[in-house]
């Protein structure tokens, strides 16, 4: 498969990393990363996106050089990074644990990387000022990293690593080890400082909100391979395969097998709908499956009148009431369940949804995706 | 309902248990009895019946004027320091190497290194008599002039150090965050200077701890030295030792009640800075 026809669009002009088919076979013949090619634009905040043992790591630390690929290039800014160390990589790295140097103070450790590469004491005073001031740090410059929270921590890896104004900054699962709040104000503040300083964000996550909400564009990866690269909103709405329309966001998945093949469209045959034509321009095998995101879902009491509707009758199994919404799970006459998200407009508990009815669900046909792969 | 345990009463603790309490009486009783009592002595004022007369530092200044006492004294300082800083960087060296790579033969190579510490130390006193007498470097190096006479004893205490030193670093160095090493490579520092600004001052209290231990191991070791020291050259311990053989005299009580504290103090730092660090990271 070549893989640029897994990206939905071309890469902005002035590509800054380059990947050309880079494969990782760690002894004992795991394979983390399996001839994986594509471009990132300088200015885009990039996410890696995938389950864990996906590969996304692996593949982070092979563009900072502490992993070496078994096969295939990497260019950063059109330098071939093979024969690089990684203390010599236009790159820096702000690691999952934060890494920060413990018999260090905070100054020193931001300006560690300045004065191993032999920049001037009086300039590397003014950049690490400057950092320090970026990240909102300037006030605990003489600290301790031991007397310092798990946030300021991250800001102090941060603050180093952009200290060295790297052409790439590499983030693994910054995140993750946060707790809820701070991880929504280091989004924010994540989004303002790539704004801010212009470097290229490669960041490595499993989160899929966190990449949704950052990224502007996301590459999802299962089992060492690209599934899809694309903006957060073509990859929720127009996800390429069931791997990610399933990773991303939660989706109901109903398979059908294929009956009959027209110019852009294959009528499906969905055991407890029946027949109904989708429109594709894929080339179709024996199955495939129509994906339907659980708020494009419309439960009534009544058939709904308009025939464009994809209608069935189900059974309500079970109702989860949060206010605003009201998440619902259906059956199908065949057993399958269904996830429908419900609004609840007005107060008395919306279109009679409780457990054990019988009622109408509705869904547009533009409002579904037929997935093959 | 269970009743709430005060101190001293759960399952594991002995306060309300007289018998261990007993047990554990006795063994301090037995273990320093005889080392306060000889640190009691050295004050006390000399005479030949052994009972208390009164408190004196005559015995501490008899020490002091003892030439031959202070001459031992000044060796056995010269041996452990200068054993102390070899053991410490070969057995850091060691410790670095077992942490950091892996190699064929590592197990076997783990196990000889840490040889000396099991070996009993009589055959490795012969072992290392028959070696120098067979290389010539007993007459060799002992006819040198001071310190190198010192020379074959040093070398023996290196030998028998450096596992210690090897032991203490490396068990420092399993708590090394392996992703520090690469932060630092990762912002642009070399191999060498990543060892020299990362992972020296992270294993620095193992270095002191490990130093220390060698210091004290080396300054109070008998059978080695014994064995491996020429005829002009005379340790401490030996000293007191032939000075023993000629009844106890006070100023032996002094002399030893030095060498003790010298041994406590370094211990104690030693302990300090191996503890584990109550901040973590």
């Amino acid at each position: 498969m070549t893989d640029n026809s897994l990206s939905d669009a071309p890469p902005p002009a002035g590509t800054i990393v380059s990947i050309r088919n880079v494969s990782k076979r760690f002894a004992g013949g795991v394979t983390a990363v399996d001839d994986i090619s594509f471009d990132i634009a300088q200015n885009e905040f990039f996410a890696l996106l995938g389950p864990s043992g996906c590969g996304k790591t692996t593949l982070l630390r092979m563009i900072s050089g502490l992993e070496t690929p078994t096969s295939g290039q990497i260019l950063i800014d059109g330098q071939d990074m093979s024969l690089t160390p990684p203390n010599k990589r236009p790159t820096n790295m702000v690691f999952q644990s934060y890494a920060v140097f413990p018999h260090m103070t905070v100054a020193d450790n931001v300006a560690y990387g300045l004065r191993v590469t032999g920049v001037a004491e009086d300039e590397t005073k003014r950049r690490v000022g400057e950092a320090l001031e970026m990240v909102k740090l300037s006030h605990l410059a003489q600290r301790k990293p031991d007397q310092m929270s798990g946030g300021q921590r991250q800001r102090v890896a941060l603050a180093r690593a952009l200290v060295k104004r790297p052409k790439v900054l590499l983030l693994d699962e910054p995140l993750s080890a946060l707790d809820a709040k701070l991880r929504d104000d280091m989004r924010m503040e994540l989004t303002r400082l790539q704004e801010t300083v212009g470097i290229t964000f490669i960041i490595v996550t499993h989160d899929q909100d966190e990449a949704l909400s950052m990224a502007t564009r996301i590459a999802v990866m299962d089992k060492g391979a690209v599934q899809q690269i694309a903006t957060p909103s073509e990859l929720y709405e127009h996800p390429r395969s069931r791997f990610v329309a399933d990773f991303i966001g939660k989706v109901n998945l109903i398979e059908g097998r294929v009956v009959g093949k027209k110019a852009n469209a294959v009528i499906l045959d969905v055991p407890s709908i029946g027949k109904m034509e989708m429109a594709t321009k894929d080339i179709v095998g024996e199955t495939a499956a129509i994906a339907v995101r659980p708020e494009k879902l419309k439960i009534t009491k009544a058939e709904p009148k308009d025939a464009k509707l994809v209608k069935v009758k189900v059974a309500i199994r079970d109702v989860a009431y949060y206010g605003d919404t009201s998440d619902v799970v259906a059956s199908l006459p065949d057993g399958q369940d269904l996830y429908v998200t419900v609004q609840n407009e007005s107060r008395d508990g919306g279109s009679g949804v409780e457990r054990g009815a019988k009622v109408w669900m509705s869904w547009e046909p533009k409002d579904s995706l037929l997935l093959t792969e | 309902m269970a009743e709430l345990l005060k101190p001293g009463q759960g399952p594991l603790d002995y306060g309300k248990r007289r018998w261990l309490q007993a047990v554990f009486a006795v063994t301090l009783f037995v273990l320093y009895l005889p080392i306060f009592v000889l640190i009691a002595y050295s004050f006390n004022v000399q005479n030949r019946s052994g009972v208390w007369k009164g408190f004196t530092l005559e015995n501490y200044a008899k020490a002091w004027n003892n030439s031959d006492l202070m001459s031992a004294l000044l060796n056995s300082l010269t041996i452990a320091f200068i054993s102390t800083i070899f053991a410490t960087i070969i057995g850091a060296m060691i410790a670095v190497l077992l942490w950091r790579f892996r190699f064929p033969g590592k197990p076997a190579y783990e196990g000889a290194m840490a040889l000396p510490i099991v070996i009993p130390e009589i055959c490795m006193g012969v072992a290392m008599l028959l070696f120098y007498a067979r290389t010539g470097m007993m007459t060799g190096m002992t006819h040198l002039s001071w310190p190198f006479n010192l020379g074959t004893i040093i070398i023996a205490h290196i030998a028998f150090c450096f596992p210690f030193v090897a032991v203490v670093v490396r068990s420092r160095l399993v708590g090394f965050n392996r992703q520090l090493e690469e932060a630092s490579k990762d912002l642009g520092a070399s191999e060498w200077q990543t060892f020299t600004r990362i992972l020296i001052p992270y294993m620095m209290p193992g270095l002191i701890a490990g130093a220390l231990l060698a210091f004290t191991l080396s300054l109070d070791d008998f059978v080695i030295t014994f064995f491996t020291s020429g005829p002009e050259t005379v340790t401490f311990p030996v000293k007191i030792y032939s000075m023993v053989k000629t009844g106890v005299k006070f100023e032996v009580n002094a002399a030893s009640t030095i060498l003790i504290l010298i041994t406590v103090v370094a211990t104690v730092i030693a302990m300090k800075f191996q503890a584990p660090e109550q901040s973590g990271h």
